[in-house]
């Protein structure tokens, strides 16, 4: 039965004696835009996998919108829409080109796609390069033709990965508005990020990952309240002793 | 399969053919710049006739070996040096600026005048020994220029009508099979088609393996492509390729004076034959793209499959029965018979070669996908 929401149960992903993914619950409501907050190497991303169906779990149960991530990966890959953390793009490919092939693959009506697409460069910022080669483009560019290339089949349910990381602020803050108009739209978006200002900025509610294990989740408002301080990056020290972000 | 999709992805694989600079030359630019080089070096323009460079040195100096000069000049297929010395003209050789040495003995011209003075009675005869030297690394000089020699002493004992000469043995009036203007371009000319389409294994298997490295292959697989529409658009937009390579060739080998001797259906048969070599070779470049992680290893392990091939099934003559396990062998065999021996198109040996190719071309493809598809997507 099809829903927006997920729901993730006991959830375990071992990579031979490593456990990536430690006994993860959690449930993600429909139109609700979820924060995953951890350190890297928490296990944010493999949990991610996941959930999209390009993992396997050790044990456990994850359902997707209705569409349970081991059964029925197909019919769960029409209602997604993914920004992985390393933008994956051809290079030999315009903007436009990029975006419109994973329309197509997304099967989009042509005279849609051609719209949405050029909708959503404007949106982003890129309407002046969408017909130059990805592969000329700058970091923070190609950040936003991914996240494009993600949304562009207008998916019941986003899944953004790191999408502002290494990102300049000007292309942060276009990213930020982009991901809050999702949330206007009712999608539901799950969104890693090891960055507190955009947990805090942008989530209904955030879970705090570390070593694979769900540590705390509720709304930061909640967090902050509970734990007695002034940020998430507090939350996290005084949990586990440690940063989110390590000082190089 | 949706047709949508197949088609995305045909045209971004074509895209990436054309733009990016390593695929357009391996795919369009090398299949010309390969059968203009051998066209040139091997070839000669349309007009069919090889020459070759013959060193001559005469120790006898007498009408005889003047008349044996003669011969040799006035063929049309070689064309002759004089030396003083054996050393000169062995050096010489050596060094490839002649493809033979002649060597006339001091007694040739008594060993004429003695075979005419009694023609029957051979115990009367001056034996003399007409030496030759030839280019070893060369082997078709070394096949061609013996027999021809041999030829012209005959022409030279015997004069020009040498064979009507009343003989126990004769050689029967022979068919007339059209071959007496064949370059050496001309049978290298079919092996060119296999040969451009072998490295197909090396395209498919660098775009697989960078897709993957990437991050391509995953981000398509959330989508919902399947695994069997990603690998048929590349054979689609592939075997386009292979269109187009396979007319560049044609056009150049005609500009370079190789005339095919078939008609429209063993063109057809031709074109078949290449793509499925090309399929054969997409084949290759999954199972190279299962097994390597980057794209430069994918570029060098390529070779364990492109090497076997070129040398053993395209126009580097090195041995028949181990070109019998290379696919490419069948098609340039099948395109030999087609184009130069003009056999029918749908002759036993034409027709057993496609069936062979096409085994090939379905185990090593279905080998391939299984592979990919379990092991090297990921």
């Amino acid at each position: 039965m099809k829903s927006n929401g997920i729901n993730v149960q006991n959830l375990v992903k071992k990579f031979s004696s490593i456990t990536a993914v430690d006994d993860l619950s959690f449930t993600v409501n429909a139109g609700e835009l979820f924060g995953l907050l951890g350190p890297n190497g928490a296990g944010k991303t493999t949990t991610i996998n996941i959930l999209i169906g390009l993992l396997k779990p050790t044990s456990g149960k994850a359902v997707v919108g209705g569409y349970d991530v081991l059964k029925d990966a197909r019919h769960l890959r029409s209602i997604i829409g993914v920004c992985p953390q390393e933008p994956a793009y051809y290079t030999y490919l315009t903007g436009q080109e990029n975006v419109e092939l994973f329309g197509n693959l997304h099967h989009m009506p042509k005279n849609i796609l051609k719209n949405r697409a050029q909708d959503l460069i404007e949106k982003i910022g890129l309407g002046e390069d969408a017909k130059r080669k990805a592969g000329d483009y700058s970091g923070g560019m190609i950040r936003r033709i991914s996240l494009v290339m993600a949304l562009i089949n207008d998916p019941d349910i986003a899944f953004l990965d790191e999408p502002t990381v290494a990102m300049d602020p000007q292309s942060r803050r276009a990213v930020w508005q982009f991901i809050r108009d999702l949330k206007t739209q009712g999608k539901t978006v799950i969104l890693t990020t090891h960055y507190i200002e955009e947990a805090e900025a942008l989530c209904d509610r955030v879970g705090i990952i570390d070593n694979g294990k769900l540590i705390a989740l509720n709304t930061p408002k909640a967090l902050l309240a509970e734990h007695n301080v002034e940020n998430l990056e507090e939350v996290f020290i005084k949990i586990t002793g440690r940063k989110i972000r390590e000082e190089v | 399969m949706k047709i949508q999709t197949l088609s995305a992805l045909t045209k971004k694989e074509l895209k990436k053919n054309i733009r990016i600079p390593g695929y357009l030359f391996l795919t369009l630019i090398f299949p010309l710049i390969l059968t203009l080089a051998f066209g040139l070096a091997f070839g000669s323009f349309g007009t069919g006739e090889t020459t070759y460079s013959i060193g001559v040195v005469d120790l006898d100096n007498s009408d005889w070996s003047d008349w044996f000069k003669t011969n040799l000049s006035d063929s049309e297929v070689m064309s002759i040096s004089s030396y003083d010395d054996i050393g000169t003209a062995v050096s010489d050789l050596q060094q490839g600026r002649v493809d033979a040495v002649v060597i006339i003995p001091t007694n040739f011209g008594q060993s004429c005048d003695s075979f005419w003075a009694d023609p029957i009675t051979p115990s009367s005869w001056y034996n003399a020994t007409v030496d030759l030297y030839v280019d070893e690394g060369s082997l078709i000089v070394s096949n061609a220029i013996p027999p021809l020699i041999q030829q012209i002493i005959m022409q030279t004992l015997y004069g020009e009508d040498f064979s009507n000469t009343p003989q126990p043995i004769q050689l029967g009036t022979a068919e007339k099979v059209d071959a007496e203007h064949f370059t050496q371009f001309d049978f290298m000319a079919p092996g060119m088609f296999a040969f451009a389409a072998i490295f197909t294994t090396m395209i498919i298997a660098e775009s697989f393996t960078e897709e993957r490295a990437t991050g391509l292959l995953n981000r398509i697989q959330v989508t919902p492509t399947t695994p069997s529409e990603i690998i048929t658009s590349t054979i689609f937009a592939n075997t386009l390729l292979a269109i187009v390579q396979v007319s560049i060739i044609f056009i150049m080998a005609g500009i370079m004076g190789f005339t095919p001797k078939t008609e429209f259906l063993g063109f057809f048969i031709a074109f078949v034959l290449v793509l499925l070599l090309v399929i054969c070779n997409i084949g290759f470049g999954l199972i190279t793209a299962t097994i390597v992680n980057s794209p430069g290893a994918a570029t060098g392990v390529s070779f364990i499959f492109i090497l076997p091939q070129m040398f053993l099934g395209t126009f580097v003559p090195i041995s028949e029965d181990l070109g019998r396990l290379v696919p490419s062998f069948y098609v340039t065999d099948a395109l030999t018979s087609l184009f130069l021996r003009g056999a029918p198109a749908l002759s036993e040996t034409i027709l057993i070669d496609v069936l062979v190719v096409s085994i090939f071309c379905l185990i090593v493809t279905i080998i391939g996908i299984i592979l990919f598809t379990r092991f090297g997507k990921d």
